[in-house]
């Protein structure tokens, strides 16, 4: 750049060009990391991973140091990083994708009418058998935990914000289902088991006794989501309510509550989303059977979990007539249920995600 | 040590949204530039466009020329690092890190710059940004405190010390004062004052007697109407402008009848 | 209870009878809570306690209590940190990539893609770990066990089948991957935007600007969201039951096919054939994992609670 400086010349020169990398040196790099290391990969016969992996440390490596060469340590220092995050985030990306793509390619052979509709009594090898039983348990044993979190976990959120700010109870209360939240499943199902085995001797299964586990792992979720909800009511909304003469309960139930239902339907949802893929405590107090039981208050009840956990234990055996790569029995059921257990959980995830966004309040009110 | 800026013809978009349209104005060197106009017209994005710091917002684009000392400063050469190295920012809010004490906040940029600095060299830095901000004798017995508990005025003149210890050509404030009593204020205005004799400055500001106070020359910023992009309405000398402004827009602003 | 309100502004005194009762509801709720906690703490010690001093034959292959705990606590201790060395830079990288990097078009479906890492059950994540990652990483424990077979961690010999430490660790790293990646991001997305742009106009490069305006704010945050990962890997049961062929060792080696179980999945699968003395044993190692939880839980949580006073101050 040559122009003619019509001032003195200054005392230090003005330095706002620094050497650069032009904009498609990393597209060149990455280009010439995925050729190098695939050359490499044919020469010494890897596979398709390897050659992915070396692409990556090829790339993490000349990029800097080719900004290094030219720009400086600075920019080489930024260019690492910003190569290091991008590629923690490409990585994140693929255990979901594959764990995904396995379940359903698993179990997607699996899952069929009677797939759904059988139970396991008295199923040999690998005659056909079903997850009904653990559906119905599955779903007994969630509902009655959601029966126990929902009541108590909303009426615990609005103490926390309505009636407890600022009292020594409710810090210790918030701190405490902070603590919550992090109780090892198998802790609260032999929590369960002890507390039944107290009460009704050493030999006691019973479904309730993994939703009172299950419940103790949602409520502090159930808590924590509802208790956001209700604090994001303005308080004007509740200051109006007063002004009009209407008592503080009736305010929460038909000013605070409404207000917020759609966060904390979302929220429950969530809560139940997590509890219903647990299988340790399940396992501990609710046990393992092979035919369905509606009774939540007797016997043994499997639910989907837990049958994963044991066809996986107990596959049997490949049959020895079967093509060679066939899975036991066991394992293939395993995948079906692994696939229907998915299935649920996400589409339980959906929709309380549209719920969320369906009831979102409205921003409106947020912003004076 | 100090330079001037020549824009021509500069549109600021942020995305779709073409927020400042058509600049053309030059700042002249050792001199105060002040922008004014109501809120919304675009001045603080005008302002960020001279050192590259609109960019920092996801979108954000322009169109145009800004030549600093016959350099292009949106030419593909330039990096924006460099350039606000050598173009200092304040911000409306006074905002010294909250965990560096006093001292390491001033030596901030340097840091950055150098890796490797001699003690004295720095205790140097430290006392001349300092004194150039007006703030040493007033904080020489604690540099080693937390910048936060300064008072709002001191920690604003903290971060023009920061600004200017890595010795920049020009300096651009935005909104210096508006979170400032008007004893603060009225230091900072006196800064400018002195500081303009190394440096270019460009200052934004709500408040047009501080404008009249401070600045060499102005320029008005207005919307044609709301939702149009803004633009530069006048640019003149500042004595010309609060006296007998060229355009009928400008003189209805200046004398307070809209905005 | 309604008499230590008097610096709240009440709107009138909540004397109305629908007012007590609701009043009183709500606060039996939050004490609820606390019975909760108490009561798996009490009830597992009852059922517990007793299974310290139970017949030799009780801890095959070991003989008293404490050392077969001491090797379960091991393991448990063992695979959770390799599961957070694994796991900690990856979230970190990812929450500053969703905060800070990332185009607004990619942040919020990999913001996603993480969090819906968190709703896969974990029997599914054990099934694949067990089924599918094991033999796929059975290599990569020859490699180590080949060029980094110096280090204890990798002394070898590398197991055949993948059902290691270091394969569980994976599987638990995959799983604590969301909750430090939220907690991050959370304390990333709150650096003011004020020192950022600070940072930024003294001409620093973006990695600069999150080193100086960024990282300052989150230490603590992060800190917590490390320790809260901690504490799930430590308490997670099935992933690690169904990856791991335990033996009761101590051992360092995280490639060889003879691993420490943790205390969670020994429970997990010695529980079906368990004698009532036996149970009384696993009770009483959960009723340890508990309290190790509990303890690492209640730090992290502390933590975070020091530095929103400090960060509201």
């Amino acid at each position: 750049m040559t122009t003619t400086l019509e001032e003195a010349p200054p005392r230090r020169p003005l330095t706002m060009t620094a050497p650069r990398l032009p904009g498609w040196a990393p597209v060149l790099v990455g280009v010439l990391a995925v050729c190098g290391s695939g050359l490499l990969a044919l020469l010494a016969g890897w596979g398709a991973v390897a050659v992915f992996a070396l692409a990556v440390l090829g790339f993490l490596v000349a990029l800097p140091l080719w900004s290094l060469a030219v720009e400086g340590q600075r920019s080489a220092t930024d260019r690492l990083m910003t190569s290091l995050v991008w590629t923690a985030s490409g990585v994140a990306v693929v255990p979901l994708a594959w764990l995904v793509l396995t379940v359903v390619r698993h179990g997607l052979p699996e899952v069929n009418a009677s797939f759904l509709t059988f139970d396991m009594r008295n199923v040999v090898g690998d005659q056909q058998g079903g997850i009904y039983h653990a559906i119905i348990g599955t779903l007994l044993v969630t509902l009655a935990a959601a029966a126990i979190s929902v009541p108590i976990g909303l009426f615990c959120a609005i103490y926390l914000v309505e009636y407890g700010k600022g009292k020594r109870l409710a810090r210790w209360v918030t701190f405490l289902v902070d603590v919550m939240t992090g109780i090892p499943s198998i802790v609260a199902g032999l929590f369960a088991l002890a507390l039944f085995v107290l009460l009704f001797g050493p030999e006691i299964r019973l479904g309730f006794g993994g939703s009172v586990a299950l419940s103790l792992l949602m409520v502090p979720i159930v808590v924590r989501s509802t208790e956001e909800m209700l604090r994001l009511v303005p308080d004007d909304l509740r200051e109006a309510s007063y002004a009009l003469g209407v008592p503080k309960w009736r305010t929460i139930v038909k000013v605070v509550l409404p207000t917020s239902l759609g966060g904390i339907i979302t929220g429950v949802m969530l809560a139940t989303a997590r509890v219903i893929g647990e299988t340790a405590p399940l396992l501990v107090v609710a046990g393992k059977t092979d035919s369905v039981n509606v009774n939540l208050f007797g016997e043994r009840m499997t639910t989907l979990p837990v049958y994963i956990y044991y066809q996986f234990t107990q596959p049997g055996t490949v049959p020895f007539d079967a093509p060679p790569g066939t899975e036991a029995p066991g394992i293939a059921r395993a995948w079906g249920a692994a696939l229907v257990l998915i299935a649920i959980v996400m589409a339980l995830n959906l929709v309380a995600r549209l719920v969320g966004r369906i009831f979102a309040p409205g921003t409106n009110q947020k912003k004076g | 040590m100090a330079r001037s800026i020549d824009v021509s013809d500069l549109d600021i978009y942020y995305g779709d949204f073409l927020a400042v349209q058509g600049v053309n104005l030059t700042v002249r060197a050792r001199s105060v530039t002040a922008f004014i106009g109501p809120s919304g017209c675009g001045k603080s994005t005008m302002l960020r466009s001279l050192n590259r710091m609109h960019e920092v917002i996801p979108g954000a684009r322009v169109e145009g020329k800004v030549m600093v000392d016959g350099q292009s400063l949106y030419d593909p050469s330039i990096d924006p690092v460099a350039v606000r190295r050598q173009i200092g920012m304040v911000f409306q809010r006074p905002n010294p890190f909250p965990t560096m004490s006093i001292y390491d906040n001033v030596l901030a940029g340097n840091r950055l710059n150098s890796r490797r600095m001699k003690k004295a060299e720095a205790d140097d830095v430290v006392e001349r940004s300092l004194r150039r901000a007006n703030l040493w004798a007033e904080v020489k017995d604690r540099l080693g405190r937390p910048g936060m508990g300064l008072s709002g005025g001191q920690q604003q003149r903290l971060c023009i010390a920061r600004a200017i210890a890595v010795e920049p050509q020009v300096l651009l404030m935005d909104e210096p004062c508006s979170a400032l009593d008007p004893i603060s204020t009225s230091a900072i205005e006196d800064l400018i004052h002195e500081l303009k004799a190394d440096y270019t400055i460009v200052i934004v500001t709500h408040n047009m007697q501080q404008a009249a106070r401070v600045s060499d020359d102005t320029g008005f910023f207005n919307l044609k109407a709301a939702g149009q992009p803004g633009h530069l309405v006048e640019f003149n000398a500042t004595r010309k402008m609060f006296s007998n402004p060229d355009n009928a827009a400008t003189e209805a602003y200046i004398s307070g009848r809209f905005g | 209870m309604t008499t230590t309100t008097e610096a709240e502004p009440q709107p009138r005194p909540a004397t109305g009878r629908g007012d007590r009762v609701f009043q009183g509801l709500a606060t039996a709720a939050g004490i609820t809570i606390l019975a909760a906690l108490a009561a798996v703490f009490v009830f597992l010690a009852i059922e517990g306690v007793p299974g310290i001093g139970k017949p030799a034959s009780s801890y095959r292959p070991l003989e008293s209590f404490w050392p077969y705990v001491g090797r379960l606590l091991f393991g448990t201790v063992l695979a959770a940190l390799v599961a957070l060395v694994i796991a900690a830079p990856f979230a970190l990288g990812i929450a500053l990539f969703i905060s800070h990097y990332a185009p607004r078009a990619l942040a919020v479906p990999v913001a996603y893609v993480v969090d819906l890492l968190a709703a896969v059950p974990s029997v599914v994540f054990g099934l694949w770990g067990a089924r599918v990652l094991g033999p796929h990483l059975v290599p990569v424990h020859a490699w180590l066990d080949e060029h980094a077979g110096w280090l204890p961690f990798f002394a070898g010999p590398g197991s055949v089948t993948g059902k290691t430490v270091l394969t569980a660790g994976t599987v638990l790293a995959i799983m604590i991957l969301p909750i430090i990646t939220a907690i991050c991001r959370e304390v990333f997305v709150q650096a003011p935007r004020l020192d950022e742009e600070a940072a930024l106009a003294l001409g620093a490069t973006r990695w600069e600007m999150v080193r100086l305006s960024v990282f300052p704010y989150a230490r603590s945050g992060i800190v917590s969201a490390v320790m809260l990962g901690l504490g799930r890997a430590l308490g997670e049961t099935m992933a690690v039951a169904m990856v791991l062929s335990a033996s009761p060792v101590y051992t360092l080696n995280l490639i060889s096919s003879t691993n420490p179980a943790t205390i969670a999945s020994n429970i997990a699968s010695s529980f079906q054939e368990a004698t009532p003395d036996k149970l009384a044993v696993l009770i009483a190692t959960g009723l340890v994992l508990f309290v190790f939880t509990f303890a690492v839980n209640f730090a992290a949580r502390a933590v975070v609670a020091r530095s929103e006073q400090r960060l509201r101050r």
